[in-house]
Parts: C-alpha cells; sequence; structure tokens
C-alpha cells in the first residue's frame, strides 16, 4: 500500500479506530490534543461513541465503566493529565478490565513544558496508582511503529483483562512521518463473558468491583493478579538490538532517544568505534533477561543509558538487568530538551574511554 | 532570481495542517532574503507547539531574514497571542513579509482581525498543498480546506503551491503525483499553480512541468537527522 504522511498524534487515533475502538473518553492537553480532536470527528463516523470529559478524572473513569461494559475503551493523555487519571487506572487494573491509555509525554514534574519529555518512565512501569498492580507499557520510537500498536495494545489489554499504557514522547506525537496501514495479526481472544452488560440468560449478574473487604479474599486476588502480571511478563516481554553483537559500548534508551541513537551509532561505528542499540519497547515488562545476558558478553564494555529525564529513570531497571556486570554511565535532559547526536557520540567515546 | 514566482509584497502562507507550509515558509524567506529584499517572517502558528518557524531563529537572522514570533512564555503555555510587530510587516511596505500559518481554517483564524489592513496591501494568499497529507489528497478534499480558509480570513486565495513530499522517503514520482493534483484544484478553481517544491536533488528530473520548480533545501530537520 502506497505510503501517507501522517502526524504521530492522528494516527494514533486512526490506528486505534481501525483496531476496533468503540469509544474514546478524552480532555485536551499539549501535546497530545489531535488524538481526542482526530477521534471527534472520525470515530463516530465508524459507529464509535466520542466524549470530551469534563476533566481527566471523568474521562479514565467514563473509560473504566465502557470496558466494564465490554467495550473497547480507550483514553490519552500527556504527562499532568496521566497523573490525574492514576486512581482510574489501579481500579481499572484492580477490577481486571482492558483498556488503553495513551501517553504523549512532555516535561515535567507538575506542568512543567509542553516539548517532549519522558519523566513519567516511574509513573508509568511502577504504577502511578495504589496497590499492587501492573500496567504493560508499549513504547514505540517512530510513528509508523506507535499505528502498528494500536491494535495490540487494545489485544493484549483484552486478552490479559488488564490496562495497557501506549507511552510516546511528544515529539512522536507531533511529528510528520510517513506510515503504511498494515494488516497487524489479530490475537484470539476470550470472549468478554465477565461484562456486565446485561444478564443475557446467565445465572448470576457479572459484577465490576476492586473492593475486596475480606482481608484472606483480598490476598487471594492480589496471588491471582500477580499470576497474571507473571504470565504476562513471560509472554509479552519486546525488545530490539542493533549492532549488538559485537557492540563494545551499549546504547539502552527507548522513544525518541532510541531514534537518536541510531544515527550516533552509524557516526561512531564510521569512527571506528563498535557502538550498538538496546531498546526496550516494552518498559513494562522490561526486557530484563536479554540485557543481563548481553551485558554478560565478553566483548560489552559499558552501557550508555539515555532518557530525556534529568539523571534517568528507565536506568533503575537497565541497573537491575545488568547486575553490575558491566559499568553504566548516563546522558540524559528533562524539560523538553533532547539530546542530540552529538552529546550521545561525545558521551559514548568518553564511557568507553574510562572503562580501558 | 529564485523566488520569482512570488511577486507580491506580502506572502500569506496556508494549508492543511502537515502539508509543509513552514518548511516551504523558512525557504521562501530566505530565498527573498537572497535575492536582495528587505525580508520578515512572521510565526503566527498558534496551533503547533512543535516545529515552528522561530526554532530557525539564529539560521535566519544569520541570512538577514528578521523573525517576528511570539514570546517563547506566550507559545509554551498554549496561549494564542500575536506578535505586535506584525504590523511592521502589514505597514512598512519597503518590507517583503512572509506569513507562516497555523494548519486548517482553525489555523488561519489568526488572519481575521488583520484583514482590513491586508487587503490594502499588495499580499497573496497561498495555499500549500501535499497529496500524501489524506485529508486534501482529492481534488474535493483539498477545495473544502482551500475555500474553509478563504472563508475564516476573508482573504482570497491567488496561488497554489505543490509542497508534495514523504519526508526522507520523497521521490520524482511523489512530487509529479501532487503536481497532477495542484493542477487539477487549479483548474477546478482558476486559482494558478505558483510552483512545485522539490529539494534541490529532484529539481534536474522535473524540468518539463510547466510551472517554476522552487528549489529547497530541508531546514526544519528531526533531531536524528
Amino acid at each position: 500500500m502506497a505510503k501517507e504522511l501522517w502526524k504521530g498524534n492522528e494516527a494514533i487515533a486512526e490506528a486505534a479506530i481501525r483496531a476496533g475502538c468503540d469509544c474514546f473518553f478524552g480532555y485536551p492537553i499539549t501535546p497530545q490534543s489531535e488524538v481526542p480532536e482526530y477521534m471527534s470527528v472520525h470515530l463516530p463516523e465508524h459507529g464509535g461513541v466520542f466524549v470530551q470529559a469534563e476533566s481527566e478524572v471523568a474521562a479514565i473513569n467514563m473509560v473504566y465503566g465502557a470496558a466494564g461494559a465490554g467495550m473497547r475503551a480507550m483514553t490519552s493523555s500527556s504527562s499532568p493529565g496521566i497523573s490525574l487519571k492514576q486512581e482510574g487506572i489501579t481500579y481499572i487494573a484492580g477490577a481486571e478490565l482492558p483498556a488503553v491509555i495513551v501517553n504523549c509525554m512532555r516535561g515535567g514534574p507538575g506542568l512543567g513544558t509542553i516539548q517532549p519529555g519522558q519523566g513519567d518512565y516511574f509513573q508509568a512501569t511502577r504504577g502511578g496508582g495504589n496497590g499492587d498492580y501492573r500496567t504493560v507499557v508499549l513504547s514505540p520510537s517512530n510513528v509508523q511503529e506507535t499505528v502498528d500498536f494500536m491494535q495490540e495494545a487494545f489485544d493484549i489489554a483484552d486478552q490479559y483483562r488488564n490496562p495497557v499504557m501506549v507511552v510516546c514522547d511528544g515529539l512522536i506525537g507531533q511529528m510528520m512521518e510517513p506510515i503504511e496501514w498494515r494488516e497487524i495479526p489479530k490475537r484470539n481472544l476470550p470472549p468478554k463473558d465477565w461484562a456486565a452488560n446485561g444478564r443475557k440468560g446467565r445465572d448470576h449478574h457479572n459484577v465490576i468491583n476492586s473492593l475486596y473487604m475480606d482481608p484472606e479474599v483480598c490476598d487471594a486476588h492480589n496471588r491471582h493478579l500477580d499470576e497474571k502480571y507473571a504470565e504476562i511478563a513471560k509472554n509479552e516481554v519486546r525488545w530490539e538490538e542493533v549492532q549488538c553483537e559485537d557492540a563494545e559500548i551499549v546504547i539502552t534508551a527507548y522513544g525518541t532517544p532510541a531514534r537518536i541513537a541510531l544515527t550516533a551509532l552509524d557516526a561512531l561505528r564510521a569512527d571506528g568505534i563498535k557502538a550498538g542499540l538496546f531498546r526496550p519497547i516494552t518498559l513494562w515488562p522490561f526486557p530484563e533477561k536479554a540485557l543481563h545476558e548481553l551485558a554478560a558478553k565478553e566483548h560489552v564494555k559499558a552501557f550508555l543509558d539515555v532518557e530525556m529525564s534529568s539523571s534517568g529513570q528507565m536506568i533503575d531497571d537497565v541497573r537491575l538487568a545488568v547486575e553490575g556486570q558491566k559499568p553504566i554511565s548516563y546522558l540524559g535532559h528533562a524539560g523538553g530538551v533532547m539530546p542530540t547526536v552529538e552529546e550521545m557520540i561525545e558521551s559514548a567515546k568518553k564511557a568507553l574511554k574510562e572503562v580501558q | 532570481m529564485t523566488a520569482d514566482f512570488c511577486s507580491h509584497r506580502i506572502s500569506i502562507i496556508t494549508g492543511h495542517y502537515g502539508t509543509g507550509k513552514t518548511e516551504f515558509s523558512v525557504n521562501l524567506a530566505l530565498a527573498l532574503a537572497e535575492d536582495g529584499a528587505s525580508v520578515m517572517l512572521a510565526d503566527l502558528d498558534i496551533v503547533n507547539p512543535y516545529f515552528r518557524s522561530r526554532e530557525r531563529r539564529k539560521l535566519l537572522e544569520e541570512a538577514g531574514v528578521r523573525l517576528i514570533s511570539s514570546s517563547q512564555a506566550c507559545s509554551d503555555a498554549d496561549v494564542p497571542a500575536l506578535p505586535a510587530e506584525l504590523l511592521t510587516i502589514l505597514e512598512n511596505r519597503d518590507i517583503r513579509g512572509v506569513l507562516d500559518i497555523g494548519g486548517d481554517p482553525v489555523g488561519a483564524r489568526v488572519l481575521a482581525r488583520f484583514q482590513p489592513k491586508i487587503v490594502q496591501e499588495d499580499y497573496q494568499l497561498i495555499y500549500v498543498l501535499n497529496a500524501n497529507r489524506p485529508e486534501v489528497r482529492t481534488v474535493e478534499t483539498a477545495i473544502m480546506y482551500l475555500r474553509g480558509i478563504e472563508a475564516t480570513t476573508g482573504l482570497t486565495c491567488s496561488g497554489i503551491v505543490n509542497n508534495t513530499h514523504l519526508c526522507g522517503e520523497t521521490t520524482v514520482e511523489e512530487i509529479r503525483k501532487g503536481a497532477a493534483l495542484a493542477e487539477s484544484v487549479s483548474k477546478e478553481t482558476g486559482i494558478p499553480v505558483l510552483c512545485h517544491v522539490a529539494e534541490e536533488k529532484f529539481v534536474p528530473a522535473l524540468s518539463d512541468l510547466p510551472e517554476t520548480v522552487f528549489p529547497i533545501t530541508i531546514k526544519m530537520k528531526k533531531p536524528w537527522e
């Protein structure tokens, strides 16, 4: 199919519609406002429902309700708005409902800036809400991958009855890129026989709930969730390795910094430096085993973690995976400033020099 | 003369979102300056938070183009504030002005309040077209956006610019596809095609096109480019 030029946020919305999104509840915030804007025009054309909620809190609770009724429900926002949604996300996780949440990240903390950021890694992977729960976090690094992940996000959510977050930084949401609409294999999904959508001849009412007053019952519920998370961690972990086969210095990065790193790799290689990129695609589950094994390779001398974050957040997961086998240095900016190709080259050279 | 297709004192660059208005505006301002004009470029995009012409302030100023934009504080706070200096372009007839407008009729709304002033001047409302943008790839939808922009601004469009590209994946065929669309829109509306925008490397292969081919170099690069 011929390529078309799409803006990231519009493409996210179109991809969600193509993935069978039934309803979208949102609230405008830069740099993701094109997602609800596009949805408001085009989702009703496909028989779906768009609601501009009165706030982010309302939007995520509408997602909770619609998901409970068995709908493919979605919301999107940017960092401060995602903070507001955390209560709803933990309820959705606790009640075991499928939902898709897109975070088009900007710089923080607080209102921060409308320029791109990656300071929401902890929030996304550690659970910004209360309790023991996990959110599957997909992290695309270009517009095509973002588009390809939207159906996967809905499918993973339905398969495991769990919220799935797609995190992209503001740059991916705002930039124009050529993409093609590809057929993504659909998963064989279980029926939504748990949905609270009417009794429909069953001998019981379906109830959507995250309240378990009896400690023993709540403990058992948590154990059940934990088993589900272990299953997700086993099945859904994704990552990409670029030129890692002989790499001496490995850059770890996700999203836009990973894209910038590809250019840095070419320049480093042209300079005779064996550089590689390890790009986590699922931030949770983190590709811990793959990174641990890479760190064990003799040719790998050092790691350079690069993020749009002041002192790094993913670097904690990198450290846990590398387990002290090799040194890890850091390059990052927050507040909407992006690491440059030149900075990456310089930092990679410095990191390598320190171990020689 | 590299920008002789653009003969009016003020060029107002409009179009659908993401058609490449800013890239064209920056290149046009630089070309006018190179031709010896005293040029001012106004970044009047109140829709897009990123990829704005003001990000190329240094490059423009080094080339002698004066950039007018609202303060960083205003634009990063999503406040649709307009720079007061814009009036310099509208009132000083020694200046060649390029107005870089936000996408769609909604972005073009900023012009409405200046309409009475603009119509007194030698201006040209330019409609930038990119055949790879799904919402303007047919003659009907391309004209729908064009008419929407005219209705919002109270100004009349007098030139179409074919800026069809696919970022780094552009080919001569893509530009020709856009030329065909621009021609059809022109036939339907009576508005002439001013030029076809092409990166310098594509220019020789397009010499048979009846209209000017405007050679550009990409200025609005992404951080990895």
